[in-house]
């Protein structure tokens, strides 16, 4: 009786499976394939052993990364980054849209999307290149305002470490508010005019208007996405703090991703893909929990929730 | 009509409070584009300038000692040229794989009557939140034997499941099922009902998706840094990291006269690389931007 059920729905939609072979074959490949070797950060993992024959030792790796001096230092930075990061790259498009939606200039308002996105598309690297190039203390902008003011050169901000969070995030708030806030202003522009018209009538001030009416509406949207960052949060990007990383700022620039480059792939032959893989591992259960929490959260206050 | 001029008319009188938010509101909004603009500005103010002008620090919103010997220079420094040729292969290449793909995964998700509809759904965003991680994907290409091939940039991400999303929620939300049905009965397959309806009718998010697929295969050096040993494949992004981040300026690729005057001349070629890099880019966008607005919007239908 199975047996036949699934002939039929074979039979039926064989050619709708047809058009999910190459995509579910790329998942396999590249998305399937990594999970099952993750198995190696339980193991001793040697070239000739591979994935499955390496000697099994359990949790050895994660405990020696849990024992080691880099773990406070590199949980805490990338804990650190991604909640500053997240609350500020939350907040700032949310203002940004606030503002921008009360304003009755149809052209004014294109011409600043159009900047304030333009951003966007800047690759990491340029990125990078450009803060270094602005910030340089002696010939870039920031250097020579600061001599204007104050007569001399400011020190070199890329070497300080504690500079770090606030370059990555606000160079991310630079590049990226005008895009974030686009969601925003578009479920702005579905807010009933009519609420807005009565409560002009009774009174309300525009401010107390996008305070008791054009907030609210953002909520769900802003809930939402929030859970998604929250979801991000253990994986803030690799490819930033990398560039950003030198020898002066690593006590605050070392975060797990770029501390599993170092451990895994950095030393050629040196490389311990175990210890680096279970570090990613430890990090990446770490998210799936934060994000599993983040949404029952959600769900609980707000109703609204990714699943 | 009398309605509406009563309307117009509590609105005048209510208005003054909101008539000083309103110029308040501008000049937050004015500055806020100041602030995106003042960096952007400064570098193609820089770009053209003197490198005498640019190591005194003179350089802040307009060129000084106006030139184009800095561009003369970079044209001449061949993996700049190396590296936006295979840049371009990456993008275009990787654009139409990826989209395929995409096109193909999106497509039975998006029916109805699709069995594995829901599980397969279930399973591709399981990849949205957890995955292998660097090292186990970096083992999976390293076995696949493409390693320093172009294939390690292309493949690995070919596929986004969030684009997949966007172009799923497109095609449930603006083809009706009835469509669907009324062929089926008339003896169409999915495959001709794909060609003849889906793939006209979805042009707009085709759209959409190859823009993003383009911009991220642009702008990715992640895959080719980890993958690629072989310069002679690096895409315009890991050269830009040499020089901006590492600053190396590889002497070899250039004559000796020219690479006795880089030296002086550095940091003022790194703000030419930066616009040269970054222009094609930004002179598109203005002109495609409601594209890239619209697939905001269709992600964030909930997934």
């Amino acid at each position: 009786m199975r047996v036949k059920k699934i002939k039929t729905v074979i039979k039926r939609d064989w050619q709708y499976y047809l058009f999910m072979l190459p995509p579910l074959a790329y998942f396999i490949i590249f998305k399937f394939f990594p999970m099952i070797g993750l198995q190696i950060a339980f193991r001793d993992y040697t070239p000739r052993g591979g994935i499955w024959n390496s000697a099994w030792v359990g949790l050895e790796n994660i405990i020696k990364f849990v024992e080691s001096y880099q773990f406070e230092r590199v949980v805490k930075n990338t804990f650190i980054l991604s909640i500053y990061g997240l609350a500020v790259n939350t907040i700032i498009p949310i203002a940004f849209a606030l503002i921008y939606n009360a304003i009755e200039k149809p052209r004014f308002k294109k011409v600043t999307q159009t900047i304030v996105t333009l951003p966007h598309f800047i690759s990491v690297v340029v990125l990078v290149g450009i803060m270094m190039q602005l910030l340089n203390n002696r010939i870039g902008i920031y250097g020579i305002l600061y001599e204007n003011i104050f007569g001399v050169y400011p020190s070199d901000i890329f070497g300080e470490p504690k500079a770090f969070r606030h370059l990555y995030v606000w160079s991310s708030v630079w590049q990226n508010f005008g895009w974030n806030a686009i969601i925003y202003i578009a479920t702005l522009s579905g807010v009933d005019a009519g609420l807005h018209e009565a409560a002009q009538l009774d009174g309300a001030s525009r401010l107390k208007r996008i305070w008791h009416i054009d907030l609210p509406h953002l909520v769900p949207t802003i809930v939402i996405l929030a859970v998604m960052g929250m979801g991000n949060i253990m994986s803030v990007g690799f490819e930033k703090a990398f560039l950003m990383q030198n020898n002066l700022n690593l006590e605050y620039s070392e975060l797990i991703s770029t501390y599993v480059y170092r451990v895994g792939l950095s030393g050629g032959t040196l490389s311990d893909f175990s210890y680096a893989t279970a570090i990613d591992l430890f990090n990446a259960v770490l998210n799936l929990i934060l994000i599993f929490i983040a949404n029952k959260i959600a769900r609980r206050a707000t109703e609204t929730s990714l699943w | 009509m009398q309605k509406t001029k009563t309307h117009k008319k509590k609105h005048f009188r209510q208005g003054r409070g909101d008539k000083v938010f309103n110029v308040v509101a501008i000049i937050v909004i004015s500055l806020i584009v100041i602030i995106v603009l003042v960096p952007l500005l400064n570098v193609v103010a820089a770009s053209f300038s003197s490198s005498k002008a640019v190591n005194a620090g003179q350089v802040l919103l307009w060129p000084v000692d106006f030139t184009l010997e800095n561009y003369r220079t970079v044209l001449k420094y061949d993996s700049v040229w190396l590296g936006y040729r295979n840049t371009i292969f990456y993008t275009v290449a990787g654009t139409v794989i990826s989209v395929m793909l995409s096109l193909c995964c999106a497509y039975p998700l998006a029916q109805r009557r699709f069995s594995g509809r829901k599980f397969l759904n279930r399973l591709l965003m399981f990849t949205m939140i957890f995955n292998g991680g660097m090292i186990p994907t970096y083992m999976v290409v390293r076995d696949l034997n493409i390693l320093d091939t172009v294939w390690a940039v292309l493949l690995p991400v070919a596929v986004s499941f969030y684009n997949v999303i966007i172009i799923r929620n497109f095609i449930e939300t603006t083809i009706p099922v009835e469509l669907e049905e009324s062929t089926r009965v008339d003896g169409c397959t999915p495959f001709r009902y794909f060609v003849n309806f889906i793939l006209p009718l979805s042009k707009p998010i085709i759209a959409v998706i190859a823009m993003y697929y383009a911009v991220a295969q642009w702008n990715n050096y992640f895959n080719a840094f980890l993958y690629l040993t072989e310069k002679n494949l690096y895409p315009l992004q890991l050269f830009l990291r040499e020089i901006l981040v590492s600053s190396k300026f590889s002497a070899a690729d250039l004559d000796p006269e020219t690479a006795a005057a880089i030296q002086g001349l550095a940091d003022t070629l790194k703000y030419v690389i930066i616009v040269v890099s970054t222009l094609p880019l930004m002179c598109i966008y203005p002109f495609v931007q409601k594209h890239f607005v619209k697939g905001v919007m269709i992600g964030s239908v909930k997934g």
